[in-house]
Parts: C-alpha cells; sequence; structure tokens
C-alpha cells in the first residue's frame, strides 16, 4: 500500500485546490453513501430509543435505552448474536482454507482442466442464492430428499435425518449451503496467486532441500497475504448477510436454532412490529460490524 | 514415498487430493443438476419417496405452470406498456436492468472517489475513509427500516431503483478502487498537470486505463452482488411486475403447497441464462476477479 | 472539470429518468395526493353504494370529478383461486365494466405475505384493498388503526343474511367493521382412504358422517397405518404459521381444550386437555413434530403419499387437493382422499375451525379511493357478481342472498357433490377465536412452542410458558 509520506508539507493553496477536486470526484459516491447508508444510520440510531412501533394510532414515545436493556435481556437476540457469530466464525476460516486446498491442488492443472474446476466452484455463486436456497431446499427435505436417500442407501444413517427441522443439525445445514456460495471467489483469486509466486524462489528453495510444506508456508503463503486479507473481507460481508437462506429453508427455527441478528431484526419489525426494536438491534449488530471491520483494516495496514 | 526429488509419478498426496477435488466437484455441480433435471421431470418424479436420478420422461408441464402463473407487461417505461408475457421473463429482465445499473453507477462513482481518496489528500479525507471502512460490511437488514421510510419519502418505493441506488451507497466499491489508484504513480500525475492537463482530464486518461483491471473486478462483484441480493428485492419491490427474478421464485413456494416442479423450473429461469453468459465470458470473468485482488 | 461536471449531470439525468420509467407501476403513490384534498365524503350513506353500477357509469363517461378514484390496488392472498391470475382477471374485468374502475391486483402467498403488506405498511404504501381474512383484517391491521371502518356498507338486511358467526368476527374491538365477509368455510383434516382400508383402519371413523370414533380410535387408526407402512403417518408442522389452524384443531379437539377464552380476551391452551393432548401425540409413534415443514409442505406431502393424514385440510383442498388439477379428492397416485373432522375424546361433536375470508380497505387517507374500493366490496359481495365471487374461492358463501334479497345464491354449489357433502362438517363450526388481543404474538409463541416440545422440551413448562408469552403479548 503506498503512501504519501516524505514529501514537503503542502502550501495551503495546494491544501485548498486538493480539497476542492477532492470533494468534486468524492461527490458522486458521497450521495449515495450519505443518502443511503448515513442518514439511513443515524435515524436507525435515533429511532431506536423509541418505542416506535408500526401502529398507526399510537405516538412513538421516547424511552431512551430501553429496547437496549430488554435487548440484553432478550434470550432471542442472544441466540441469534451467538448463531451469527458462529456461522461467521465457522464459514470464514472454512472458506479460506478449503478454497486454498483446491487453489493449490489445481492451479498447476492444464489449462481447460483448470478452467473447468474453476467454474465447477463458482456455479453456485452465479446460480443465484433463491435458485439454490430452493433446490436445498428439496435436497435436505426430511422424507423425500435425496440427502437422506443417499445416505440410508449405502448405510450411512439407520432413519431419515430432518435436517432442516433438527435443532442439531439446522445450523450445520445452513452454514454447508452458505459455504458452497462463497468459495467461488477465493479460488479463483487464490489459482491466481498462486500462479504469481515467484518461481524462482520456490526453485531454490527445492535445491536447498525444502519440503512442499516449508515451500508453501516460507514463500507461498506470504506472497498471498494481501489475497488472503481481501479475501477474508468479501467473506465476512458475504456470511454477515445470509439471508435468504434463514428466511426460506426455517424461518429462524427450530427453535431459534438457526434465528440471525438479521433475521431477528426483520422478523421484530415486520412481524412483531417493533420498529424501535428491531433498530436498536440494527445498532448494535453496526457497531459489532464496525470493530470487526476497523479489525480487517487495522491487520491489513500493517501488512 | 516422500522424496524431495521431483518425480514423474504424482505423490500419494497428490492422488488423493485430485480424488477428494472430483469428489467436491460432483457435490458442488449436483445442485445445479438437480436444478436442471428436476425442472424437466414429471410431477410422478419429483413426489417418488425413491430419488429419480434421471427423468423418466422429459416433459414441459413445470414451466407451462410457471409461465401460466402470472402475467406482466414485458417493459414498462412510463406510460408505455410492453406486450404481455410470462411474468418470469419480466422478473429475469427486471434482474438484469437492476444489476447493470448498479454496476455501472457503482463503477462511475466508485472509481472517482476511490482515486481521490488514494491521490488527493483533502481535508476530512481520513474520516471520510474511516467512515466507509465501517460502513462497508454492514448488512442491509440493519438500516432497512429507515430506508424502507426515505426511499417512499423519494417515491421511489415498489420501482427498481428502490433496489438499485441502496447497492451504489454501499461502500466497498469505494474501498476496492481506492486500493487500486495507490498504486497510480504520483510522478504520472503531476507530468499531467504540468502538461496542462484539467483534473477531469487527468482522471480520463491517465488514471482510469490505469485502473481499469480494478473496475472490471468490482464491476463484476457489484453485478453478482446485485444479482443476489434477494434481501432489498423482497423488502422493496411489491408488485409482481417489478419483482426479481430472485422475489419472484421465492413468491411460488405458496401456502396451499410446495411445488419442488414448478419451484426447480423457476430456479432453472434464473440461473441458465446468467450462468451460459459465465461460462462464455469465463476467462474474462475470472480475469476480472483476479486483477482486483492482486493489489487488495 | 467539464468532464466531471458532465459525469455528474449524465448520472443525474440517468436517474430522473429512470425515476418516471420505474414509478409508473407503484401509481398509487404519485395519484393519491392530488386527489385526496379535493374528495368529499362520498361514500358516507348506504345509498351511494348500493346505487353503485350508476356512479361507475358516469365515471366511465370522463366525468373528472375525484369522489371516485379510477383506480385501485388490491392485494390478495390465495384463498381458492383468488390467488389465480386468471380467474381474478376475469372478476376484476367484470367490475371494471360495471363501475369503469381498473383494479390492480397483487398476489400475495402465506410464506412473506403479511411481511410484505407490513413493509408497505411502513413505506406507506398500502394498497387500497386486501382481501385475507378477521385474524389479520381485524385482529391484526384493524386492530392497529390501518383500515377503514366499513359498516355503512351493511344495511341492517345485510346483517340479517350474513352468517352471524362469519359477521361477528369481522367487528373490532372498537365496534368498528374492518372486514365484509364474502366466504367461509371449517378447516378439517384429511386421510388417504385407500391406505387406510388396506391398513384396516377404516373401523375407527364414521365415512358417513366423517367423524372419528374417539381419540383413542384415532390414535389406534394411527397406530394401524404406521404398521401397515412403516413410515410416519401424520406431522405435526411446526417450521413456521402456515397452516396452523390444523395443528391448533387438532390439539383442542382431542381432548375437548380450547385455544382462548369465550371472550377473546385471553389464552387458554394451558389447560390440562390440551397438555394431555399435546402429550398423547408426543407419545404417538405415527406421529411425528416437524420443524422443517409448514402446512403447504404438509399437504404437499400427503399428496405425494408420503404422509397418509393431513391436518391442514378444507374444501377447497378436496376440490383440488394440491392445487395440483389432478381430479377432486384424489392423491397424486390416486388413491382416495376422505376429509375429516378433528377427532373428540368420546366422539362428540367436534369445534372445527373457521375460516371466514373477504375484503377490507386500508386507510391510506384518500377518500377517492376508498369510495371505489367501497364499490369494489359491494360488487364481489352483494351483487349479481357475487356468485362468482365465491365459485372463485372455492368456499361456501356466508350468505344465501344479495342485494336485498333479490338474488338468490344458495345453489351456486347445487350441482357439486363435494361441496355438498363437505356441508355435514359445517355444523361443527367453533368460535373463530382468530380475533383474541395479540392475536399475532399468539400465533408466533404457538408454533415455537410446538417446535419445542418437537425437539423433546417438557409439554406442561413449554405449554406454560408459551400460553403466558402470548397472553402478555410478548415476542419471544
Amino acid at each position: 500500500m503506498a503512501k504519501n509520506k516524505g514529501q514537503p508539507a503542502p502550501s495551503r493553496a495546494l491544501v485548498r485546490r486538493e480539497t476542492i477536486s477532492g470533494y468534486l470526484f468524492m461527490l458522486p459516491s458521497l450521495i449515495f453513501f450519505v443518502g443511503f447508508v448515513i442518514i439511513p444510520m443515524i435515524l436507525c440510531i435515533y429511532t431506536s430509543f423509541f418505542d416506535a412501533n408500526l401502529t398507526a394510532n399510537g405516538e412513538d414515545t421516547f424511552i431512551g435505552f430501553a429496547n437496549y436493556v430488554e435487548l440484553f435481556n432478550d434470550d432471542i437476540f442472544r441466540k441469534a448474536l451467538v448463531n451469527t457469530i458462529i456461522i461467521v466464525v465457522v464459514s470464514v476460516p472454512v472458506t479460506c482454507v478449503f478454497s486454498l486446498w483446491v487453489s493449490s491442488t489445481i492451479y498447476k492443472m492444464r489449462g481447460p482442466l483448470l478452467a473447468f474446476f474453476r467454474c465447477v466452484f463458482y456455479l453456485p455463486v452465479v446460480t443465484g442464492s433463491v435458485a439454490v436456497t430452493v433446490v436445498w431446499k428439496w435436497i435436505y427435505s426430511y422424507r423425500t430428499g435425496v440427502l437422506n436417500d443417499v445416505l440410508t442407501g449405502i448405510g450411512i444413517l439407520d432413519s431419515n435425518v430432518n435436517w432442516l427441522g433438527d435443532t442439531s443439525t439446522a445450523l450445520a445445514c445452513i452454514i454447508v449451503i452458505l459455504l458452497t456460495t462463497s468459495v467461488g471467489q477465493p479460488i479463483v483469486l487464490y489459482v491466481s496467486a498462486l500462479g504469481n509466486v515467484d518461481s524462482t524462489l520456490i526453485e531454490a528453495a527445492e535445491v536447498d532441500g525444502a519440503t512442499d510444506l516449508q515451500v508453501f508456508w516460507r514463500i507461498k503463503w506470504p506472497q498471498m497475504m494481501p489475497t488472503t486479507l481481501y479475501i477474508l473481507v468479501i467473506t465476512t460481508i458475504n456470511s454477515f448477510q445470509c439471508f435468504a437462506l434463514i428466511q426460506l429453508l426455517t424461518s429462524g427455527g427450530p427453535t431459534h436454532a438457526t434465528d440471525t441478528v438479521m433475521y431477528y431484526i426483520y422478523y421484530s419489525a415486520f412481524k412483531l412490529y417493533r420498529l424501535g426494536y428491531g433498530n436498536a438491534m440494527g445498532v448494535i449488530l453496526a457497531i459489532f460490524i464496525a470493530l470487526l471491520s476497523a479489525l480487517q483494516f487495522k491487520l491489513a495496514e500493517e501488512k | 514415498m516422500k522424496s524431495n526429488v521431483k518425480s514423474k509419478y504424482p505423490s500419494v498426496y497428490r492422488v488423493i487430493s485430485v480424488i477428494v477435488l472430483i469428489i467436491f466437484a460432483i457435490l458442488f455441480l449436483f445442485p445445479l443438476y438437480w436444478i436442471i433435471t428436476g425442472a424437466f421431470k414429471p410431477t410422478t418424479d419429483i413426489y417418488s419417496t425413491d430419488t429419480v436420478w434421471w427423468p423418466t420422461q422429459w416433459v414441459t408441464t413445470n414451466f407451462e405452470k410457471l409461465f401460466s402463473n402470472r402475467s406482466a407487461p414485458l417493459f414498462t417505461i412510463g406510460s408505455l406498456e410492453g406486450p404481455t408475457v410470462p411474468a418470469a421473463i419480466r422478473w429475469l429482465i427486471n434482474s438484469v436492468f437492476i444489476s447493470v445499473m448498479a454496476m455501472l453507477l457503482t463503477c462511475i462513482t466508485a472509481a472517482m472517489a476511490g482515486y481521490a481518496l488514494a491521490k488527493k489528500r483533502f481535508i476530512g479525507r481520513n474520516i471520510v475513509f474511516a467512515l466507509i471502512v465501517c460502513a462497508m460490511a454492514l448488512p442491509k437488514q440493519v438500516i432497512l427500516i429507515p430506508l424502507i421510510r426515505e426511499i417512499s419519502a423519494m417515491g421511489l418505493y415498489n420501482t427498481l431503483w428502490a433496489v438499485i441506488l441502496p447497492t451504489v451507497g454501499w461502500p466497498f466499491g469505494v474501498f476496492l478502487m481506492k486500493q487500486f489508484s495507490e498504486g497510480v504513480p504520483g510522478e504520472m500525475l503531476e507530468a499531467a498537470r504540468i502538461d496542462g492537463a484539467g483534473e477531469a482530464q487527468t482522471f480520463v486518461q491517465i488514471v482510469m486505463p490505469l485502473i481499469k483491471p480494478g473496475i472490471g473486478a468490482l464491476a463484476i462483484f457489484t453485478f453478482i452482488n446485485s444479482w443476489n441480493d434477494y434481501f432489498t428485492q423482497l423488502i422493496m419491490l411489491t408488485s409482481s411486475a417489478n419483482y426479481s427474478i430472485a422475489v419472484g421464485i421465492s413468491t411460488l413456494q405458496g401456502d396451499s403447497s410446495t411445488d419442488f416442479g414448478i419451484l426447480m423450473a423457476g430456479a432453472a429461469l434464473a440461473a441458465v441464462p446468467i450462468i451460459t453468459v459465465f461460462l462464455i465470458f469465463q476467462k474474462y470473468f475470472t480475469q476480472g476477479i483476479t486483477m482486483g485482488a492482486v493489489k487488495g | 472539470m467539464k468532464k466531471i461536471l458532465s459525469l455528474v449531470l449524465a448520472l443525474a439525468m440517468a436517474l430522473s429518468l429512470a425515476a418516471c420509467g420505474g414509478s409508473s407501476d407503484s401509481g398509487s403513490s404519485s395519484s393519491s395526493t392530488g386527489d385526496s384534498s379535493s374528495s368529499e365524503g362520498s361514500s358516507s350513506s348506504e345509498s351511494s353504494a348500493t346505487e353503485s353500477e350508476g356512479d361507475g357509469e358516469d365515471d366511465a363517461s370522463g366525468s373528472d370529478s375525484a369522489e371516485v378514484a379510477d383506480s385501485i390496488t388490491l392485494w390478495t392472498y390465495p384463498i381458492g383461486n383468488w390467488g389465480t391470475e386468471a380467474t381474478v382477471n376475469e372478476l376484476v374485468e367484470g367490475f371494471y365494466e360495471a363501475t369503469g374502475i381498473t383494479v390492480t391486483v397483487e398476489y400475495l402467498d402465506y410464506t412473506a405475505g403479511d411481511e410484505k403488506v407490513n413493509t408497505a405498511i411502513a413505506a406507506g404504501e398500502a394498497p387500497d384493498l386486501i382481501m385475507e381474512g378477521p385474524e389479520r383484517l381485524v385482529a391484526d391491521w384493524g386492530a392497529s388503526g390501518y383500515m377503514v371502518d366499513i359498516s355503512d356498507l351493511l344495511d341492517d338486511t345485510d346483517i340479517a343474511e350474513i352468517n352471524e358467526a362469519a359477521l361477528a368476527a369481522c367487528y373490532g374491538d372498537d365496534g368498528a367493521v374492518y372486514e365484509y365477509p364474502l366466504v367461509m368455510t371449517a378447516h378439517c383434516m384429511a386421510i388417504n382412504k385407500t391406505v387406510f382400508e388396506a391398513a384396516g383402519a377404516m373401523q375407527y371413523l364414521d365415512e358417513e358422517t366423517h367423524l372419528w370414533n374417539s381419540s383413542e380410535d384415532f390414535f389406534a387408526a394411527i397406530e394401524a397405518v404406521y404398521e401397515y407402512t412403516g413410515s410416519a403417518v401424520g406431522a405435526i408442522y411446526c417450521g413456521g404459521q402456515g397452516g396452523d389452524q390444523g395443528t391448533r384443531a387438532l390439539v383442542n379437539n382431542l381432548y375437548g381444550g380450547t385455544f382462548a377464552s369465550a371472550d377473546h380476551t385471553s389464552y387458554t391452551w394451558n389447560s390440562e386437555e390440551n397438555i394431555k393432548a399435546l402429550e398423547a401425540l408426543v407419545a404417538c409413534e405415527g406421529i411425528e413434530f416437524d420443524a422443517s415443514i409448514v402446512g403447504g409442505d404438509e399437504i404437499a406431502q400427503f399428496y405425494q403419499g408420503t404422509l397418509n393424514v393431513a391436518f391442514c385440510w378444507n374444501i377447497a383442498q378436496q376440490l383440488d387437493p394440491n392445487t395440483a388439477g389432478t381430479g377432486s379428492g384424489l392423491t397424486l397416485s390416486g388413491d382416495e382422499i376422505l376429509f375429516m373432522a378433528f377427532p373428540t375424546e368420546d366422539g362428540s361433536d367436534p369445534e372445527l375451525c373457521g375460516g371466514i375470508w373477504g375484503f377490507g380497505i386500508f386507510d391510506n387517507g384518500d377518500d377517492a379511493k376508498i369510495a371505489a374500493a367501497k364499490q369494489f366490496i359491494l360488487y364481489m359481495c352483494d351483487s349479481e357478481a357475487t356468485a362468482d365471487a365465491v365459485t372463485a374461492a372455492n368456499y361456501f358463501a356466508v350468505r344465501d342472498t344479495v342485494e336485498d334479497g333479490t338474488v338468490d345464491i344458495s345453489d351456486i354449489w347445487a350441482d357439486n357433490e363435494i361441496m355438498n357433502e363437505y356441508n355435514v362438517l359445517m355444523q361443527y363450526l367453533g368460535d373463530y377465536y382468530q380475533v383474541t388481543t395479540n392475536w399475532t404474538s399468539a400465533r408466533y409463541q404457538w408454533w415455537n412452542m410446538l417446535q419445542v416440545i418437537g425437539a423433546g422440551g417438557d409439554v406442561a413448562e413449554a405449554v406454560e410458558t408459551y400460553a403466558a408469552n402470548a397472553d402478555a403479548g410478548l415476542s419471544e
């Protein structure tokens, strides 16, 4: 990451000129950013202090931090938060490791073969979230799903498992689908990053008798660091955004095993009419994510 | 078996890896296979308790049901309406429109803003950048309630723009383009300035060509993201003529029955066009994505 | 600098252009503001409403008076063929010919329909008309103050004509009428008769009266079919609220429990009878609690023969199982479907859960739209066209005569054997408790409670907790 340090201190005129042109360049983007992210965020914070609901005849009353206090005593919210964290904590590293493994297996393959595998793993991404979700609903189906039929057929299972209806399997099932839709891009990225690793360094290391593993850790991995960080960022975003899966497959059940904060906000606001409460949840989640982003960014800066 | 000398024969590890890889490839292909065969299976195959791996008979009844289900004008521009077609076709057009517009607007605004953030040392730059970083991973659900009210105050609720504009506001693109623009050599900009080039000219003639790969990456990323942005589409679009294909399919799982046949037909309709485009352009696709990350 | 400016300009242009293009579909937002100020209370008198056809002709001939809007929006749930575009188009066209008012119809589903309406409310873009039952129109949106009181549409003749129970459910706590009922039915259950016969389970029920001999016999029948097929016979679906009236009715009837108090102010499902019923269902081998499906999925699985009992059933399903169009009363493989009342402990009369559907009007502050919507309601519910509107729904009309007793619609199902046979269940229509205070929250508690019980939770404890939550109107 280039830095402009070491340049002489700019003159005031230059600063002014740079500021004007800088903001002119920023303007179109800022309009959208402020209009559709910042302003709603401020409104969100504002409403979170009100007992705002979706009834026409009640005035919204200011209730201070009551929504927040309630949130911390709300078992479902706590569960939703934990589930959200589980989804992120499991799916991000697994995505990274899996795509790294796939990439290192395929990056030396001949052109068409490489292209084939790259496409295969990218297909769920382009298939579309809802299309993928509905087909998985069928695959997982308790009584008529192909998954149960295959697993009982080859004797892994004695009887059908209610994949999406059982508290112990539902969240894992959701994560599996999420994983299939998130590894495509990282694989493409890693394949190219691996291809770009300086081959003279590898050859030199091999001459020195380094094992494959040593070559990987000492030479390839450091060079792929920027790629990895980028992948971490996009995968984290992707994991937080997972909504269609929950809404279309489980509605957060069974017994809130797959409730996420995102789904619970939607549910509170549009099923239970508790807009203020939903907004308070949004604020908590936003703070949480902002901290996480800042952390990731700090890591990236250090590299 | 383990040897440090490169042997002509693949190692055991490699053989196992490839076998496992092929298994995974099959698993990844399976949902798509299931969508496409499912879309053409007769009802008896779909509801069979014993899995029917290959349609006993290829039928188009699922598509007929899908197409007769809802109808909508092919397009609506102002008061001008196109001929009435199955709504699923219109949904597809809507999705393409949403994704393309979001992609174009994001690329233009983000390229400009990213360049400014990287190369202009303006007052407040750090604050703006910090805000962008913090907001980057923000799921839309967080701000959805105020967003709905804002969009409807603008008179855009239940229009495709209600989906497009918030996508453009999402600052990930700016972040990505900033990373790219960092790579533009300051000397070139300086030289252009000395040659008397204006700010806009410098941007278009010098910066743009240099960050083109980045724009490509962002374009793909935004396109795919808006194509899959079921959530915003779900809450912003209420009339079936305005549905995206994602929302359209989701409404097919009604209450009175869950018909996997019609769902698969819808899923196939949603997936096949974009997959075809992807396969045709996959070289550019992967190039675009890759270019994006090298700088990441 | 010029380039940037032009870029920005181009952007702005693209936006405004697009805004024009896109917003046309949401027409209501643009046209509503202009009309509302100038319009008068055109709808106040009954006479103007009953003379709707006359009004409409004026309108069609091009008079610009803002009294009655010339276009309205209707959102409908899939109530029989009121969810089928072709059928609804015909009805709406008939209305246009009579009044010159165009109706834009959107179709909701039971999976995300409620949220869709609620988002639209939050956006201030609710439809003019909505078609559903009192549980939503009265207990939910009506109680929240979003609906228009349409008591002026009901004169004394109407009140006398309309089924008492159906009409009673359309009144809000405040005495206002938030729904004009069109059709009704009793929800029931269904068995796969062919399989029951093969399993020797028909002895436990009366095919003629559609009643079970007793709760004990019901479980015996399930047991027999379970032994015969070796797989689950029925499912207590609880993946969401879809079709939850079936599970409620089953539990309530088994040992004579109730769901809510008679005055509709509190929930009574934490009674011993209900706990006993739930425990019996948990203990029953042939019945599985299934949190991965809702009513619609259950119907599909019953139709395809995976399940041999369906708890989410009614006449519309019997006429067209799974809306698959493969013939009345038959499963996919041609097995015969027998609709049944829910079992009661001693074989006494069951209390079936009623379904009532009709129209309500959202108060969008536009009197012209409201006036037009009222015309629509009278056209569909109290005119020559009512017969078609009722047949489209596949349910029973809530009244025998319309238009002040001049038009007899009691015979619209006369030729339909299944409808006639189904009539035997209509006498068991029980209390329409779906308008009890905190109804939306209570529904949520119910299926969440079933999930907990299905996951092995203690029945008595779960029932206690969730019924209390429902009473408190809590979200948890």
